[in-house]
């Protein structure tokens, strides 16, 4: 276990520096960093004293070595527009962007599995065939235009809920958060549900799958002749092993879901890492981009290794193959 | 050979027609598919003006709601843009870039991947292990973080969004071909080969690959779905593709200013004909997925 957790973690190391290294490479050989990371209004003597803290006067891998150097203190540079270290306004908004993830991450699954479930226990009925086109839909649907339809139908013809923004924050045991408030909830609801409608697809499907793999075995024929019941067959043994798949997909989806939560703040004005990544790249402010770049593929890769880990304590044939 | 011969039933394209041809939804689809590929084809005969010949535009005709009728006596029966843009016009050809953009980076992904699954699995070992690390490493991650890395750091535009599209793709090929093909490579035909002293690329490409279709096949469709998709968020986003080339996602995000204050024709028709269009590609290939390998991808 232990060797597996080692072994896993240094590859995870590996992941970052390669990382590190294409963005490296992007900003500083493709493309001229003193371009990238100098304001465009800044003086001639702004200019050099940058390009002399930089060391952009030196040998590329010199530069590659204070870039890492600076990185590992957490330095990516300032932003442009804010004046402020870059890596401290993304963690300012992450919180807002770990939120709405969450909370959608939530919907998907409690909407998801009986779904899943009732499309699974019956398959090619008219029920099945209606959810699985449905799912398909789900999938079909560019995230962009679920939440304009969304706004659409809920915000400007129905008025119900609205569209922009995040509301107003309670404070709870110190964690400042829209779940708290009623106003907050409500600003949250539309973005969540538009987040979670990609994943729901995903999570209807596996449950399906699931349900149709596990209903033939030997072990649910068992439990029927024992004459248990099938609410109790479907719900304790059959579901436990449905979770095994699932929560390998959703810690896994779980970081795909940070990466679209780009799309759903844009279009919401969430304001959470995402909108700041396309607002940075709008204003040209390149080192918030760099910045969050590196945060969320660190974040992604340490999601990844945690889910790993986790799966091979329920599943101890995959630390097994991966020790061959 | 003959056309009977090759839409028989044991033959793989009389299994792809025969498979759709049951199954009435795949049908309506397939049909879609059919009309909006030969819409975007003969694109410019279709539509009623050029939607960047900007002497045909009259700014007084912008945002008129469907079914008006310009000065001229033409009429906008999906209405016009901000600038006077006939919308079915703009839709067109919004078409076929985001079709064109869609196919393209997927035949290329194809065959990057097809070449690369093909040789990792044939010669195995070292090559293998490296081209295998780098379609894991592509994997890990997701299609639409990997996009918005590049483009954030190369900037838009119409062969950066292709090229950031086939980079994310590439992966998903290069695994399928490589599973298939490790299964076709110990066949009994496959050694009849070598012993014949066939040569390397032949045996690859003209005994192994064949068998190797069924898979490529419906990963190809559902994976171009997925890139018109991802082309169109990035372009909603600002980020993908330039002005100069609007396809469905640019737009949608045109007319997603003005959705608020009521003109919602601007970005709702662009985006059915958009949903249109990935929803009928998505079911074909996930009818061919079950017609071909009830259990490919069935997770």
């Amino acid at each position: 276990m232990t060797v597996f957790v080692i072994r896993r973690f240094l590859q995870s190391i590996a992941v970052l520096c390669v990382t590190a290294v294409i963005v490296f490479i992007g900003i500083y050989a493709i493309g001229d960093p003193a371009e990238m990371l100098i304001s465009p209004d800044a003086s001639p003597a702004e200019r050099a004293q940058v390009v002399a803290s930089l060391g952009l006067d030196k040998p590329l891998w010199e530069q590659f070595f204070t870039f890492a150097w600076n990185a590992l203190h957490g330095d990516l540079g300032r932003s442009f527009v804010f004046n402020r270290p870059s890596i401290a306004l993304i963690f300012e908004r992450l919180p807002a962007t770990l939120e709405l993830t969450l909370t959608g991450l939530v919907f998907a699954l409690v909407l998801g599995i009986p779904l899943g479930l009732v499309s699974g226990l019956k398959p090619n009925s008219a029920t099945d065939e209606v959810i699985m086109t449905g799912s398909i839909l789900g999938f079909s649907l560019p995230s962009f235009w679920q939440g304009m339809m969304l706004i659409m139908i809920f915000s400007v013809w129905l008025g119900w809920l609205p569209s922009t923004g995040r509301g107003q924050m309670g404070e709870f045991l110190g964690i400042r958060s829209s779940l708290f408030t009623l106003d907050g909830l409500t600003h949250l609801i539309l973005p969540a549900i538009n987040l979670s409608l990609f994943k729901l697809s995903l999570v209807i499907r596996l449950t399906r799958t699931g349900v149709r793999e596990t209903m033939p075995l030997d072990f649910v024929k068992f439990a029927r002749a024992k004459g248990i019941s099938e609410r109790r067959i479907v719900f304790v043994h059959v579901f436990k092993n449905i979770l095994i798949p699932l929560i390998t997909v959703i810690g896994l989806e779980l970081g795909s879901m940070l990466a679209f939560a780009v799309v759903t703040e844009t279009i919401f004005a969430w304001p959470g890492i995402g909108k700041l990544l396309i607002d940075s790249i709008m204003r040209l402010d390149r080192p918030v981009v760099v910045a969050y770049l590196l945060v969320i593929v660190s974040l992604f890769i340490f999601i990844n290794f945690v889910v790993d880990v986790l799966y091979s304590l329920v599943d101890p044939r995959v630390r097994l193959g991966g020790a061959q | 050979m003959t056309a009977r011969a090759l839409f028989a039933e044991d033959m793989l394209l009389g299994r792809l027609v025969t498979g759709i041809g049951r199954s009435p939804k795949a049908v309506v689809a397939a049909v879609v598919c059919i009309i909006l590929l030969f819409a975007a084809v003969i694109g410019p005969y279709l539509t009623p003006q050029n939607p960047f010949d900007l002497a045909v535009l009259d700014i007084l005709d912008s945002k008129l709601p469907p079914g008006s009728q310009s000065m001229d006596g033409m009429n906008y029966w999906l209405g016009t843009d901000g600038q006077g843009r006939d919308m079915f016009s703009a839709m067109i050809y919004g078409l076929r870039t985001s079709l064109g953009v869609g196919v393209f980076s997927g035949i290329v992904a194809l065959l990057v991947g097809t070449v690369l699954g093909l040789i990792a699995a044939y010669f195995g070992g070292r090559i293998d292990t490296l081209i295998m690390r780098v379609v894991d490493l592509m994997l890990g991650f997701p299609t639409i973080l990997v996009a918005l890395m590049l483009l954030a750091l190369l900037g838009q535009g119409l062969w950066k969004v292709i090229f950031a599209l086939i980079l994310v793709q590439w992966a998903t090929f290069a695994r399928a071909v490589r599973s298939a093909a490790l299964v076709e490579k110990n066949k009994d035909y496959v050694e009849a080969a070598v012993t014949l002293g066939i040569g390397t690329p032949r045996i690859l490409i003209g005994h192994i690959l064949p068998n190797c279709l069924p898979p490529l096949i419906v990963i190809g469709m559902l994976q171009v779905a997925n890139a018109i998709s991802a082309e169109a968020t990035l372009s909603f986003l600002g980020i993908g593709l330039p002005i100069t080339e609007p396809s469905l996602g640019l737009l949608i995000a045109n007319g997603y200013q003005l959705l608020m204050s009521g003109e919602y024709w601007i970005s709702v028709y662009p985006g059915v004909l958009l949903l249109v269009l990935v929803f009928s590609i998505n079911i074909v290939g996930d009818r061919l997925r079950e017609v071909l390998n009830p259990r490919l991808g069935e997770r």
